[in-house]
């Protein structure tokens, strides 16, 4: 682990504790797990277009979820939502990783074209395999742990594209029933990690606002897991 | 014509130029009034002398080689220079020496993380004077120092970096496991922690239950008697140190801003026994740190035991900004508040008509 230095950014700790939460995939199960908690979340769930809402004492804070540990992080939120798979990809991010909320639970997979074997040939023949993902980083580490060299090719969007139209041999990419990969006639070849939601704090707010914090956890915990 | 500078550093103008400089002078002066002695050192030092201080987790320092072929490094802290200064320098001199610093130092960033290459560390160093008294006065100067420039709510936060390598050596945790568990401790990844814990074959309950609840053990006084009732000669002797270290706190009058804090873990390598971490609630990040570092004079030739505290000044005027713009905030308020409790409902009634 290298210490760096952050330049810092004006978050200030003060007034009701602030959770950021993820929009996506991991939007209604983070809600319900907040009802569990009896934070009221209806306003949340209805035609609203804000960003910010207070409920039963906290101040909820709506983002992607590839953005909540770069909030965190710098304080402008005390603590956030967020899954395992984001928290790896940034894993240079300083954030505290408190509690496994156990909701929204994926397993990250090689993927290649059922029935078509380019991934093994491409490793044998050219020397390595075209890989696209929208986790590079999780990919590149992947490959070099299991000691094989890939070409690996950042995308944004629906990642199940690019062996289809041959930009890649295969894919990394997060999975919950498999249903994509299948409609898309892709299939996992390999389990590289599994992944589930996350709480993670901010390292002076988890110090500064201990009790509030803590109080945060044990009741995610003892109630809010999916 | 626009002429680029490298990502993570900056120009400082007049206006900042001149806050700095008096944030340094009245660091200086705290640190003068104390007894402690402003050194310089050279930005550059060979590599090889850095190395040598930085143990097992090495910093990202930039490196390059001189028109000699030897291999340079900018510093990228204080402390070690310091203790390559003491050991040269002052290789005869009666201790205990007490030492200050202001000046630059470097690190590498990773890009788009708004990282800074370069920034400014202030701070001091107590050489000679062991645990707990040299910490406790390290901690006094921290705190008046924080009061000088204007932090009166920053907190210290308080622990001990030999708990988790003597608690896993009680409980017969070794090899792989051992260095993944620090990891996961130094990142305060809980549930990481927790599967690395449930992984280590032999570990009886109260070992699992103590490893698991003491990184989250943070508060008062209270928090050692906490700790205390997990049992174990680790945990005994690391809060028998706190509680030395805060009784002489007590003594000197700051112990109300420090926060006893098992899980603080700082990933310096060179830290022994207490550490501390410095936070604001105007700011996100930590202030600066520091902590006892009794084996790394040994490793450069003059085995003493020393203690000390850098802050980043950058953060610190940040936070003063931040905090004087609180205490305006909040004397507005309070003024709005007086005022309408002063006005009669009445009054306030037509207060509204534009009069």
């Amino acid at each position: 682990m290298t210490p760096t230095i952050e330049a810092p950014i004006r978050a200030r700790l003060g007034g009701p504790l602030k959770l950021a939460i993820p929009r996506g995939a991991l939007w209604g199960e983070t809600l319900d797990a907040l009802d569990r908690i009896g934070v009221e979340t209806s306003e949340m769930r209805g035609e609203s277009r804000s960003l910010v809402f207070s409920s039963d004492g906290l101040t909820l804070v709506t983002m992607r979820p590839s953005d909540v540990p770069t909030y965190v992080e710098a304080g402008a939120a005390d603590v956030g939502i967020t899954g395992k798979d984001v928290l790896m990809e940034q894993a240079d991010r300083t954030v505290y990783e408190i509690l496994d909320l156990a909701y929204g639970a994926c397993t990250m997979v090689l993927a290649g074209r059922q029935g078509d074997e380019s991934l093994g040939e491409s490793e044998r023949r050219l020397g390595g395999m075209r890989i696209a993902t929208k986790y590079p980083r999780i990919a590149e580490r992947y490959f070099e742990e299991t000691g094989r060299q890939a070409e690996v090719v950042e995308v944004k969007g629906s990642v199940e594209l690019a062996p289809l139209v041959g930009l890649a041999d295969g894919i990394v990419d997060l999975v919950a029933t498999g249903r994509t990969l299948k409609e898309n006639g892709l299939e996992a070849r390999e389990e590289i990690t599994t992944s589930s939601a996350r709480l993670i704090a901010n390292r002076v707010s988890h110090k500064l606002r201990a009790a509030e914090v803590d109080d945060l956890v044990e009741r995610l915990r003892s109630k809010g897991g999916g | 014509m626009i002429h680029p500078i490298p990502p993570g550093t900056r120009d400082i103008l007049p206006d900042e130029m001149r806050e700095l400089r008096e944030l340094q002078a009245t660091l200086i002066g705290v640190f003068e009034r104390y007894g402690y002695g402003q050194v310089a050192t050279p930005t550059l030092e060979y590599d090889e002398v850095l190395q040598r201080g930085e143990g097992r987790s090495g910093i990202g320092a930039y490196r390059f080689f001189d028109e000699r072929g030897e291999l340079l490094a900018l510093r990228s802290d204080m402390t070690i220079p310091i203790a390559r200064l003491v050991s040269t320098r002052f290789a005869d001199t009666e201790p205990p020496m007490r030492l200050s610093y202001v000046g630059n130092a470097y690190r590498v960033i990773r890009p788009q993380r708004a990282q800074v290459r370069q920034f400014m560390h202030a701070g001091i160093e107590l050489i000679g004077s062991p645990a707990p008294e040299g910490t406790a006065e390290v901690l006094e100067v921290l705190s008046v120092a924080l009061d000088a420039v204007g932090l009166n709510r920053a907190v210290l936060g308080l622990g001990d970096a030999d708990l988790y390598r003597q608690l896993l050596t009680e409980l017969g945790v070794e090899g792989e496991a051992r260095g993944r568990i620090l990891d996961r401790l130094a990142e305060h990844n809980l549930v990481g922690l927790e599967v690395e814990v449930d992984g280590v074959e032999g570990l009886d309950a109260d070992g699992r239950e103590t490893l698991l609840r003491l990184p989250g053990m943070r508060g008062g006084a209270e928090v050692l008697e906490q700790a205390r009732d997990l049992g174990g000669a680790a945990v005994d002797r690391a809060t028998q140190r706190l509680q030395a270290t805060y009784d002489g706190l007590v003594e000197r009058g700051v112990a109300d801003r420090v926060q006893l804090d098992l899980g603080l873990l700082r990933d310096l390598g060179y830290y022994t026994g207490a550490i501390v971490e410095v936070y604001d609630p105007a700011l996100g990040h930590i202030l600066g740190g520091g902590g006892r570092y009794d084996d790394l004079l040994g490793r450069f030739g003059r085995a003493l035991p020393a203690a000390g505290f850098g802050l980043y000044l950058e953060r610190v005027h940040l936070a003063q900004a931040e905090e004087e713009r609180f205490m305006r905030e909040r004397s507005a308020d309070a003024r709005a508040r007086d005022s309408a409790t002063r006005r009669g409902p009445e009054e306030r009634s037509v207060s509204g008509g534009g009069r």
